[in-house]
């Protein structure tokens, strides 16, 4: 038997199944391969879950479409590693849902901003970006000084938690972060005292630079200034993390 | 003669045509000027004016969502259900079931513009609609595929012209990448916040999966269906080949599910998946210029109606810039240059060549050619029709030229090196450099907004025409009636 392609044209069912196999393949073989392949992602020390601070701070960077502007993925080019630091690692984002790569630098990468300009520069940046960069382009976000709200904190935690990011609610679960990131991480990470600890980091970092109010900005300067501190490439040999490229 | 009274509102479902028609001008007019006012942001930043719901990051979510899913939207379903009718000759099934795809869309799109200036956001490139909004998107978009494929069952031809391949193969793919790169997980039951079920690298290949059939599929295979319809019929000449449009269907189905990770070249993401991609993206420059020049030569013979009719203009423009841009596309996913242009501008002026060039000029030149007929009247002015033209065509050069200024200029004063091996700009030096070419951005996009301000008005007075003409038929009958 002789294949007619008018056999598709005058069957809607057909026409509609095989359109459907057509477009599946891409996807299934690009995408599915990346939860099975072990060196998808590095195997480095340090990643660690965000405290919750942090994961406040990370919603309001989202809510405010920073990552419109803003990549968080430095790029195995002299200029970006000169400009940012080391190139990013796929281990670097891994408990980040969503990703905040980015698309678009009409502002600098983020990806190592951490540690890099004092608390004081972020919050005079961020309330009147031109106060202290006068060519910037940025708007202003005066409305961060505004309390922050962190009494559902725990009830994000618990969403994340389900989406497979390990914050711990038994004591098992707290036991094996103890055994992976610490001791103090563990503590931070601990969703049945995430208020207190929200607080508390708020507290000694001090990052909006009044310890009497926990702004939206305090939330958001501890992310920031976490960004890209977790691992210490100093531990690696260079050829190490090319194996996973 | 009784049968020939019988007119095209009795015969098909034109009611929510018209609405979908209208709206899709109304979402048109309202995102773009979002886009203009949002570059404006960029070149002269106090106009954010410390207000958050119009900054910058909250408002380019508003702009691509009223374009994409208002604008681009509502012109598919507006012109699906035309192309579905007009090609099957028949009705389209349950008006109930039509008009609730209408309203649900309307909704959804405003749910989500709104959402996004209060701050809720996936922050997912053109999928930011949080968890309520994106089921309320399913529920639509099932809704639209059973009128569709009903609608389809009920035809009175035994073939199924080519334009309803391409709709409905955009109907299934949008229906795919929606549910796969929207699963994500509420913080609670009465809040918008939720989180993508995926991290890191999956989310990221899963998101430009995504994304880039969105471009695919939404913004490039829906509009080849309306381009297979409405072209022919302007041009009154069949389609050029339909050897050509088997061929260049089922290879553009299958190869563009293939190349979303060239948005993620140099990163985190594993080598062997973006060289995939960049191979497969080279490869798509064959059945997207199959499509153009299938849509292009349909013209062969009758070339001299672009001196006489304006909406032959848009649409001979339209698949000129849609064959631009699918060749600018395959060349920036080449890993060395994709390596300049990624994270600048040169993206940007690339997606608008595509969307203003390729799926606003080949809509507008669409409803000029279908509004008339859904009213039963003539177009209110042809000049204006030119007028209209000549202001988007401006509007484009001025835009992609000022943003391949601004992307390659970027690009080559960020990795530009001084006689020491240092890095020759800092960053905000090469801000600085960026605004006069957004100037002249935002100057192309007032050029745009003028033109559909313009279509506006005409259709306006067009569906004031075909009422009183409308009306007149009526009284004149009404009269008979009284005398017989």
């Amino acid at each position: 038997m002789k294949f007619k392609h008018e056999s598709i044209e005058i069957n809607a069912g057909l026409l509609i199944a095989l359109t459907m196999v057509v477009i599946s393949i891409g996807g299934l073989v690009e995408i599915v391969p990346l939860y099975y392949i072990n060196d998808t992602v590095e195997q480095v020390d340090g990643v660690r879950p965000y405290t919750p601070l942090e994961l406040r701070g990370r919603d309001i960077y989202q809510r405010e479409g920073c990552y419109l502007c803003h990549s968080q993925m430095i790029r195995p080019f002299r200029d970006e590693m000169l400009r940012y630091g080391h190139y990013s690692l796929a281990a670097e984002s891994q408990y980040d849902h969503p990703f905040q790569w980015g698309s678009k630098r009409t502002g600098p990468d983020l990806a190592r901003v951490g540690k890099k300009y004092s608390n004081e520069w972020h919050v005079a940046h961020l309330t009147d970006p031109r106060a202290v960069v006068p060519e910037s382009i940025m708007p202003g976000y005066p409305w961060l000084m505004e309390p922050l709200q962190y009494a559902d904190v725990a009830d994000r935690m618990r969403a994340l938690k389900f989406t497979g990011v390990p914050y711990s609610e038994t004591q098992q679960e707290y036991d094996a972060n103890v055994a992976k990131f610490g001791q103090d991480a563990a503590d931070k990470l601990n969703i049945l005292r995430a208020e207190r600890h929200l607080v508390q980091q708020a507290q000694a970092g001090n990052y909006d630079g009044d310890r009497s109010r926990l702004t939206e900005m305090d939330a958001l300067v501890a992310y920031l200034q976490m960004l890209g501190t977790m691992v210490d490439f100093s531990k690696y040999d260079e050829g190490y993390f090319a194996e996973f490229r | 003669m009784a049968q020939a009274a019988v007119t095209g509102t009795e015969q098909y479902n034109y009611a929510v045509i018209r609405k979908f028609a209208v709206m899709a001008l109304v979402w048109g007019v309202l995102g773009m000027s979002a886009g203009l006012y949002a570059a404006l942001e960029l070149a002269y930043p106090l106009l954010n004016m410390g207000i958050a719901e119009i900054t910058f990051g909250r408002l380019r979510p508003v702009h691509t969502t009223l374009v994409i899913f208002g604008f681009g939207g509502s012109a598919l379903f507006a012109t699906s259900y035309y192309v579905v009718q007009r090609t099957c000759q028949a009705r389209l099934y349950s008006d109930m079931l039509a008009t609730f795809t209408f309203w649900g869309w309307q909704v959804a799109v405003a749910l989500g513009v709104v959402s996004y200036m209060l701050g809720y956001t996936q922050s997912k490139e053109y999928a930011e609609f949080e968890w309520p909004i994106d089921l309320l998107i399913t529920v639509v978009w099932v809704a639209y595929f059973w009128v569709y494929v009903q609608t389809l069952k009920r035809r009175s031809q035994p073939h199924i012209y080519v334009a309803n391949w391409f709709y409905m193969s955009f109907i299934l793919a949008t229906a795919i990448l929606h549910i796969f790169n929207n699963i994500s997980v509420p913080v609670g039951l009465f809040t918008l916040k939720s989180y993508s079920m995926y991290s890191g690298v999956q989310d990221a290949m899963t998101q430009w999966w995504y994304g880039h059939n969105a471009v695919g599929f939404f913004l490039t295979a829906a509009f080849l269906g309306m381009m297979y319809y409405f072209v022919p019929k302007q041009a009154g000449r069949p389609v050029y080949s339909y050897r050509l449009s088997i061929v260049h269907f089922w290879a553009l189905a299958f190869l563009y599910m293939w190349v979303g990770a060239h948005h993620l070249h140099w990163t985190a993401l594993p080598d062997w998946t973006s060289t995939l991609a960049a191979t497969f993206s080279i490869m798509l420059l064959l059945p997207s210029w199959g499509g153009m020049i299938n849509g292009i030569m349909t013209l062969s013979g009758a070339w001299n109606k672009l001196r006489t009719d304006p909406i032959m203009l848009f649409m001979i423009t339209s698949l000129s810039f849609y064959g631009m841009s699918t060749f600018e596309g395959p060349l920036m996913s080449l890993k060395s240059v994709n390596a300049l242009s990624h994270y600048t501008d040169w993206t940007i002026g690339h997606v608008h060549s595509g969307a203003l060039g390729w799926v606003a000029m080949i809509s507008f030149g669409s409803f000029y050619h279908m509004i008339p007929r859904l009213y039963d009247t003539k177009l209110y002015s042809q000049r204006l029709v030119y007028v209209h033209f000549f202001l988007a065509t401006i509007g484009i050069v001025l835009y992609i030229t000022a943003m391949w200024v601004a992307g390659i200029g970027q690009g080559l004063l960020l990795r530009a090196f001084d006689d020491f091996g240092s890095l020759a700009y800092t960053f905000i030096e090469t801000v600085s450099f960026l605004h006069k070419p957004y100037v002249v951005r935002a100057l192309g996009g007032a050029f745009f907004v003028s033109g559909i301000l313009v279509m506006a008005y005409n259709v306006a007075m067009t569906i004031r025409l075909g009422k009183r003409e409308a009306a007149v038929i009526e009284a004149k009958l009404a009269a008979k009636l009284a005398r017989a």
